[in-house]
């Protein structure tokens, strides 16, 4: 194993994903908004909620079209560089993949091509059922990978087959119904939500602070308040949480998280604030609130919240087991038929993925001494301080958007919206803030996932493909120069559109710089 | 419901399907994308190009995305061999094919001149690239590519990049290239007006069909009289674990044609190959844009169908190795899940062609410039 060659292929891979996934909520979450916007353009037959839907229509696809064809990346990567995840796991991971493709992408991309090029050809109603197509798409899409995706993190209903060394399926209701993938899809969707409401919401509020297209900028503000609550709420409440008592991993996902070292008597405290040390294995300056993680984590009082000391124990006497496992596979190879060894593979084969550890210290992990598995089982602790921080970056930032999205609901239902300066400057310099989120949510989900590509069956370290460093340096600058010049050339467009305004013509039937006259302030 | 050995014959049917889609359908966008510089002179004609393909190539894209992940579900071997094998090659299709988007909906957001005419560069390395290494790579497999596989079934290369091109290989790859050209000409000749881009389209088809023609046939002689070709050594279970270390191959001269001689009903494919080909020749002389059309598809189906025929049971064969070579019976998905994705294509792929269809209805008629000038939702 070239280390070298792993952790450019890391890179690559964090760097394309991250990129994608730039993207990939606003077009989850626009796609919505689009539906809601035509959908009261069809109702109402005001052709001013024509023009709004027109306009986030062309945002949505300056934007989706990036989205595109970054994700002709995502989908071929697996096999350009981690071609042994792939053979260890395509029996069960290629499938959602495949179904999302079938299913999500086929419907997203046949009728995004109707939604921009069809409003002359198809009927009001006919138009509408085609963007609703296209959001039904865009979110189905967010499902699968989402399966994928919680498949790597909780690898239910599949074991391992020594004929064919390899993952195989058992029971692929267990991965369809995967808990972990469905508290990741609603959260994921949800974010993307809140990520095209900020937007619609700052865009907006940058109208009306120039006194700018406010016929459309009052109007989609609304939109987007109600809309951008509901999401931010989702994201929160019905966050990540779920799933954190599952696996050992997603335990020790939490407990870098909270950068608890050992397990704390129940119920545990949230750390609000600490200096997390890996030396010493200990956290300095902890501010914790009693009980609450306990509450959260556990749904209970009596339960205790592991920490990592403790799951680290663990991770050692899985390794010995799977060591035994793998001796077992060895035996195997030569010989199918052996029963011994197949009593002894079936007995610990769950802790194979265990004794894979060892191969990043030793090529034959049957040669490992007790210290160096020992040694090894610290290798399951992710980067802690990173874990720590992302999360509290990531969890202010949701706490902001509901008291965000909270005050625009009150203010748009008092139609105060348009006059509360204060609150549209904070809506525009609010705009970046869901990417921050977003993007160190996947990081947590991705770094909190190491040493694991699956978790407890196959270490990263071992995924990669077989390339050079001098392959991936090119790959690495080829995408780099190219997504760069997309993104300085997106950014352009989308600032460009948003100053040409929504009216396609340059006539803005209420070009009014004056105050709008504010129905209800008095009322 | 179906056993093991049928299932994997089922897929690997699928597979050839999913290709032959891709060809048929954004086949003609690669074309058209190739042809943008030529056919259309000014800035309205090229707009209108790009219109001819505007409303659908994004669908269409999708049976490219579609036919990988088919890949990774039913052949992982194939899918984790093949894509990190030809790795350079894949970053070169995949750094072509974003151009593509990009392209399409940029290109017309400003009125610069210069700016315009990038993109339709871009568009044109969008849609030839991809053309040239997708037959380029087929060639590849074709001679079988350098790779070996260990006890743990990682595979290892090497090869090199630039040892991806040899005159066999080329000759695929122009081929490609060609069929393709072909297949995007005819569908310009049925779907812009009549006029300068339209002669223009029906010029290049008339080449772009007589070199399908040349190329089907030196590949074909290469096939015959070439070192090409791999044949399986000893028994095959075709119900057997997929595992390609229980295989043996060994190179045979001329082992791609020994299938024609045990099964004499596959060379329909290479005569559909050359008979598409020569009906799209016809309609475009004569002026019949539907027997074009029926011709170029025609002939991608039958020279895609030629090539999977020729190598059964081969999929991807090691030129290095003679355990380690890919068959339609060592390098499958498990039965279940080949089971489970065969409900699922046989349930959701109907759906699929239907409202693509519609799609198409929806959008049908020919672009003019007319139209073009005056309809703000174009490209």
């Amino acid at each position: 194993m070239d280390l070298g060659v792993i952790d450019l292929s890391r890179l690559q891979f964090a760097l394309t994903a991250l990129y994608h996934f730039l993207f990939v909520p606003l077009t989850l979450g626009l796609s919505m908004m689009l539906v809601i916007m035509e959908a009261v353009y069809v109702i109402t037959n005001r052709p001013i909620w024509r023009v709004i839907t027109r306009f986030w229509g062309r945002i949505f696809a300056i934007n989706f079209v990036l989205g595109v064809a970054t994700g002709l990346t995502m989908e071929f990567q697996f096999g350009t560089n981690w071609s042994y995840f792939s053979h260890y796991v395509g029996d069960i991971f290629g499938a959602p993949l495949a179904i999302e493709g079938l299913m999500a992408f086929f419907l997203e991309a046949t009728f995004v091509g109707l939604m921009f090029f069809g409003w002359e050809r198809l009927s009001k109603l006919g138009h509408l059922i085609v963007t609703c197509m296209v959001a039904l798409g865009t979110n189905l899409s967010a499902l699968w990978i989402l399966v994928a995706n919680g498949w790597m993190q909780n690898p239910t209903g599949a074991e391992f087959n020594t004929d064919t060394m390899r993952m195989e399926v058992s029971d692929f209701g267990a991965v369809l119904f995967n808990p972990i993938a469905q508290a990741k899809f609603v959260h994921t969707v949800s974010a993307g939500y809140v990520c095209a409401s900020v937007v619609v919401l700052g865009i907006s509020a940058f109208w009306l602070l120039k006194g700018r297209y406010t016929a459309v900028a009052r109007r989609s503000m609304t939109v987007a308040a109600a809309f951008g609550l509901a999401g931010s709420l989702s994201v929160v409440v019905l966050g990540d949480e779920s799933g954190y008592a599952l696996t050992d991993n997603q335990k020790m996902k939490l407990a870098a998280i909270e950068a608890a070292w050992h397990t704390a008597p129940a119920p545990a405290g949230l750390t609000l604030f600490g200096m997390p040390d890996v030396a010493l294995r200990e956290t300095r300056y902890e501010v914790q609130v009693p009980w609450v993680l306990g509450l959260i984590a556990t749904r209970s009082l009596d339960k205790e919240v592991t920490g990592m000391s403790e799951l680290v124990l663990k991770a050692q006497e899985r390794i010995t087991s799977g060591v035994i496992a793998y001796d077992a596979v060895q035996h195997l190879k030569i010989d199918r038929t052996d029963v011994a060894q197949r009593a002894r593979f079936e007995a610990h084969k769950r802790d194979l993925g265990y004794a894979l550890l060892l191969k990043r210290h030793v090529a034959d992990p049957r040669m490992a001494n007790p210290q160096l598995i020992a040694a090894t089982a610290w290798d399951v602790v992710p980067n802690v301080p990173l874990m720590f921080w992302s999360f509290r970056i990531m969890a202010f930032i949701g706490f902001f958007m509901i008291a965000l999205f909270g005050t625009a609901f009150v203010l748009t239902s008092l139609r105060m919206h348009t006059e509360t300066r204060w609150f549209l400057k904070l809506a525009v310099i609010a705009i970046p803030l869901p990417w921050i989120a977003i993007e160190l949510g996947w990081m947590l989900a991705e770094i909190g996932r190491q040493p694991w590509a699956i978790e407890g069956v196959l270490p990263t370290f071992l995924a990669a493909s077989s390339l050079t460093r001098g392959v991936l340096w090119t790959t690495i600058i080829g995408f780099t120069a190219i997504y760069g010049t997309l993104a300085v050339i997106e950014v352009r467009l989308i600032l460009a559109t948003i100053r040409k305004g929504p009216f396609e013509h340059d006539e803005d039937p209420q070009p009014a710089p004056g105050p709008i006259p504010a129905a209800a302030i008095t009322a | 419901m179906f056993d093991y050995e049928t299932l994997r014959l089922i897929w690997w049917v699928l597979l050839g399907t999913l290709l032959i889609g891709f060809a048929l359908t954004d086949g003609f966008d690669l074309g058209v994308a190739a042809l943008l510089p030529f056919v259309g002179r000014t800035d309205a004609e090229r707009r209108m190009v790009i219109n001819a393909i505007g409303p659908t190539w994004e669908g269409n894209q999708v049976w490219f995305i579609v036919g990988g992940a088919a890949i990774f579900a039913a052949w992982p071997f194939v899918y984790a061999i093949s894509f990190s094998g030809f790795y350079l090659a894949m970053f070169l299709v995949l750094a072509a094919l974003i151009l593509r988007p990009v392209g399409f909906k940029y290109r017309s957001k400003r009125c610069d001149a210069a700016w315009r005419s990038r993109w339709d560069w871009a568009l044109f390395v969008g849609g030839f690239v991809p053309a040239l290494v997708f037959g380029v790579a087929v060639g590849n497999v074709l001679s079988g590519a350098p790779f070996r596989l260990d006890s743990d079934l990682r595979a290892f290369f090497d090869g090199s990049f630039l040892g991806l091109f040899t005159p066999f290989t080329l000759l695929c790859g122009l081929l490609s290239v060609a069929m393709l050209v072909l297949h995007g000409s005819a569908w310009l000749a049925i779907k812009v007006e009549h006029g300068p881009v339209h002669d223009r389209a029906r010029k290049f088809g008339t080449i772009a069909g007589l070199a399908s023609l040349a190329l089907f046939a030196a590949g074909w002689a290469f096939v015959a009289y070439g070192d090409i070709g791999y044949r399986i050594v000893g028994a095959i279970d075709p119900s057997g674990p997929s595992n390609p270390l229980r295989t043996t191959s060994e190179l045979a001269r001329g082992g791609w044609l020994a299938n024609y001689g045990l099964y004499p009903w596959m060379m329909i494919a290479p005569v559909l190959g050359f008979g598409g080909a020569a009906l799209a020749l016809f309609g475009i002389r004569r002026g019949s844009e539907s027997a074009a059309f029926a011709g170029s598809s025609a002939s991608a189906v039958g020279i895609i169908a030629t090539v999977g025929l020729s190598m059964f049971p081969f999929i991807l064969p090691s030129s290095i190795d003679s355990h380690s070579s890919l068959t339609v019976w060592n390098a499958s998905s498990s039965a279940k899940t080949l089971g489970i994705m065969l409900f699922v294509t046989v349930v959701l792929l109907p759906i699929v062609l239907a409202y693509t269809a519609w799609a198409y209805k929806v959008m049908f008629g020919r672009v003019t410039t007319q139209e073009v000038a005056t309809n703000p939702d174009f490209y």
